[in-house]
């Protein structure tokens, strides 16, 4: 690289002060203006950083506010999960004091309590995911089969519905229809006169979350499969049925290979975080006291023990903690074995 | 045909020898009697169909339901909702529990804070997000993939509900609008919505309005941003509908501060067991049964509502918003 700038340091020009050697190795004057290999002059500059930074200053600027927002309310919170790792009272600094240790974390693993939620979370993520991740799929798979697209749009318009609304609405409706005299309470005394209001039965807390998450999450969920549906090429279609192939075999060989990017992208994004159950729906099903036992998780008991008198943020922010790393290792891991073993993955 | 295949399946492989002849065997009768398959084909197809057709009725009427029986239940006497008699129609309609709702001052105020947060909120976080993904969709921007990064490293890692507590208290937000909006106001899926759509935003109407004297600013709000009013519907109705919605910060950091409570709230105090009594207090008995009996369900449909009302004449950008998103993905 070095004798790329001889022909004019032969010629025995003298450069200025606060010449610079390019990574190409032309040379930049401090006009601005640069040296080719060649001894010919540069005529567009090539500007360093600071420069582009100065003359587009105004883009920058809109950096400011959201790295301010990024900083304060998304990586001083992780930063404050120190507390974790020593002790907090009220009235210290956000970092609390005293020496780190490890003893919130020794402490949550010897509460059965916690063990006990952990199990609750395993399982409500696990069947959330088992059943909310392939209905969408059964769905729009059904959707493309319709031709008449006014009755299909309807459908759709309809089930993408529950998706718009609060789960202060979500949990409010599942009370009214699941009280004593509410409609759910209607059809099971019609089969089974004895049996108990869904709301004071324990066992119903998880049931009642899967399937208010199916009538959530189905119809909003088809959308990208159903988008993935309409890039198959007709004609291979056409070329199954001169080969005989029936609708069966059709949807086999060709419309699931199809959507099966899809499938696997997504797959892999949900799989990854099926310990994140929904915080704030729980939250609000476990205020049915009936519920909490079963329907306890992770984060709504990071809640309790951190924000419900008498609270303690210490332990509360090593549980958080603890979840958060699990999910982040799951989103991780999962990626990298979606990587190795199918060939694709998010990053 | 089959005679023509054979010397060229009898030199490959015994395994593809199959394949080309047992293909041949399929098509042959396939072709010669064509009508027999065609209607065999059509009355499976319409047995398909009409079971496909009953199964999305099916999706529908479940997706209903829950809606249909609070409407029905918000419109009953008390008498028979308390005897389970509400499924889907009224009974014994009456209207004193929305008379009774539409003339408490302390609803009204609650759904104002509700629409309050809505109109600024969506202002913040579209102004913020849209500046943000502008800026960082520019290939020249000096650590663009740093900015980026720090954006989408929060998708996977957050601070957690204790420390972003204290981090509220600290910054004495508690009981002011701020810990509500301030804390989301950038969505980050949407933020990468955004920069896949300035990505993909065509660079010579730029060049052209910096020719023209434009700097960032006014090419930013007098080129761009008109140009692209479809995305912006989208990020408005995302961000609108989830500040509409939104309640947990609210009830958690609002505990002192009555009069700037959500709607959501609201809904969510009536679900706690005596909330009901306290709406009904002070009314002659008859109409404190029936209140109690369906105060929930109407706040429930009050609460909707607006939601259910816009939603049908703007799904389609909620759709477009969430393909835009799986591009990035």
């Amino acid at each position: 690289m070095a004798q790329v700038a001889t022909p004019a340091l032969a010629a025995g020009v003298t450069l200025p002060k606060g010449t610079k050697t390019l990574k190409d190795g032309s040379l930049r004057l401090p006009s601005g203006y640069w040296l080719r290999d060649d001894g010919t002059i540069g005529h567009a500059r090539l500007k360093t950083r600071r420069e582009r930074i100065v003359e587009d200053w105004q883009l920058y600027t809109f950096l400011i506010l959201p790295v301010a927002f990024f900083l304060i309310f998304k990586y001083v919170p992780m930063l404050g999960n120190i507390i974790a790792f020593r002790e907090y009272r009220l009235g210290d600094g956000y970092f609390g004091h005293g020496a780190l240790s490890l003893k919130w974390f020794e402490r949550f693993i010897q509460q059965d309590m916690f063990w006990t939620v952990f199990t609750n979370n395993l399982i409500i993520g696990l069947v959330s995911f088992a059943v909310c991740f392939p209905l969408p799929i059964v769905l729009a798979l059904l959707l493309n089969e319709i031709k008449w697209s006014k009755f299909k749009r309807f459908v759709q318009t309809v089930s993408y519905m529950p998706h718009f609304l609060s789960v202060v609405v979500v949990v409010a409706i599942i009370w009214e229809m699941g009280t004593s005299t509410g409609i759910i309470n209607t059809v099971i005394r019609f089969f089974n006169p004895d049996a108990v209001a869904v709301m004071s039965d324990p066992n119903a807390a998880r049931p009642v979350y899967w399937i208010s998450e199916i009538w959530q999450t189905t119809g909003w969920g088809t959308i990208l499969y159903l988008a993935a549906l309409t890039t198959i090429d007709d004609q291979l279609y056409e070329a199954s049925r001169i080969d005989g192939a029936g609708r069966w075999r059709q949807t086999w060989h060709i419309t699931l290979p199809g959507i099966r990017h899809t499938i696997v992208v997504l797959f892999t994004l949900n799989i990854g975080t099926f310990l994140a159950v929904g915080f704030e729906k729980l939250l609000l099903i476990i205020q049915n006291g009936t519920y909490l036992a079963q329907a306890n998780v992770i984060s709504t008991y990071v809640y309790q023990v951190g924000l419900a008198s008498p609270s303690s943020y210490a332990l509360g922010a090593a549980i958080g903690l603890f979840e958060a790393v699990i999910g982040l290792t799951l989103v991780l891991s999962v990626n990298a074995l979606s990587r190795r073993l199918v060939g694709s993955s998010l990053w | 045909m089959t005679q023509l295949d054979n010397p060229t399946a009898s030199t490959s492989a015994t395994a593809t020898a199959g394949a080309p002849g047992s293909r041949h065997d399929d098509t042959s009768p396939a072709k010669r009697g064509q009508n027999p398959t065609k209607i065999k084909d059509s009355r499976g197809q319409t047995i398909f169909l009409i079971v496909n057709v009953v199964i999305l009725i099916g999706v529908v009427l479940a997706t209903l339901i829950p809606f249909v029986n609070v409407i029905a239940k918000a419109f009953s006497s008390a008498s028979a909702i308390n005897a389970g008699r509400v499924t889907f129609w009224p009974v014994g309609f009456n209207l004193t529990t929305f008379q009774q709702i539409a003339g408490d001052p302390a609803f009204w105020g609650y759904y104002r804070n509700t629409v309050m947060y809505t109109v600024l909120g969506t202002l913040i976080s579209l102004f913020m997000t849209a500046t943000y993904a502008y800026a960082i969709s520019k290939k020249e921007l000096v650590g663009k993939s740093f900015f980026t990064g720090l954006a989408v490293f929060t998708m996977f890692f957050a601070g957690g509900l204790i420390p972003n507590y204290i981090l509220i208290q600290k910054l004495g937000l508690m009981n002011t609008i701020w810990a509500v909006l301030l804390p989301s106001a950038i969505a980050v899926f949407n933020l990468l919505v955004m920069k896949s759509f300035f990505e993909g935003f065509p660079t010579e109407l730029e060049e052209a309005a910096r020719v023209d004297g434009l700097k960032t600013y006014g090419v930013f709000f007098r080129i761009v941003v008109p140009l692209s009013k479809a995305v912006l519907a989208t990020m408005t109705l995302f961000y609108a509908v989830a500040y509409w919605n939104s309640w947990f910060p609210a009830s958690l950091y609002l505990t002192k501060a009555d009069n700037l409570r959500p709607v959501t709230i609201y809904l969510r105090n009536l679900m706690q067991s005596n909330f009901g009594n306290e709406a009904a207090a002070g009314q002659s008995p008859d109409m404190m049964v029936q209140i109690n009996a369906n105060i929930k369900s109407v706040a429930i449909i009050l609460t909707m509502l607006p939601i259910l009302c816009v939603y049908p004449f703007v799904q389609r950008y909620f759709v477009s918003g969430v393909m835009l998103g799986a591009v990035k993905s």
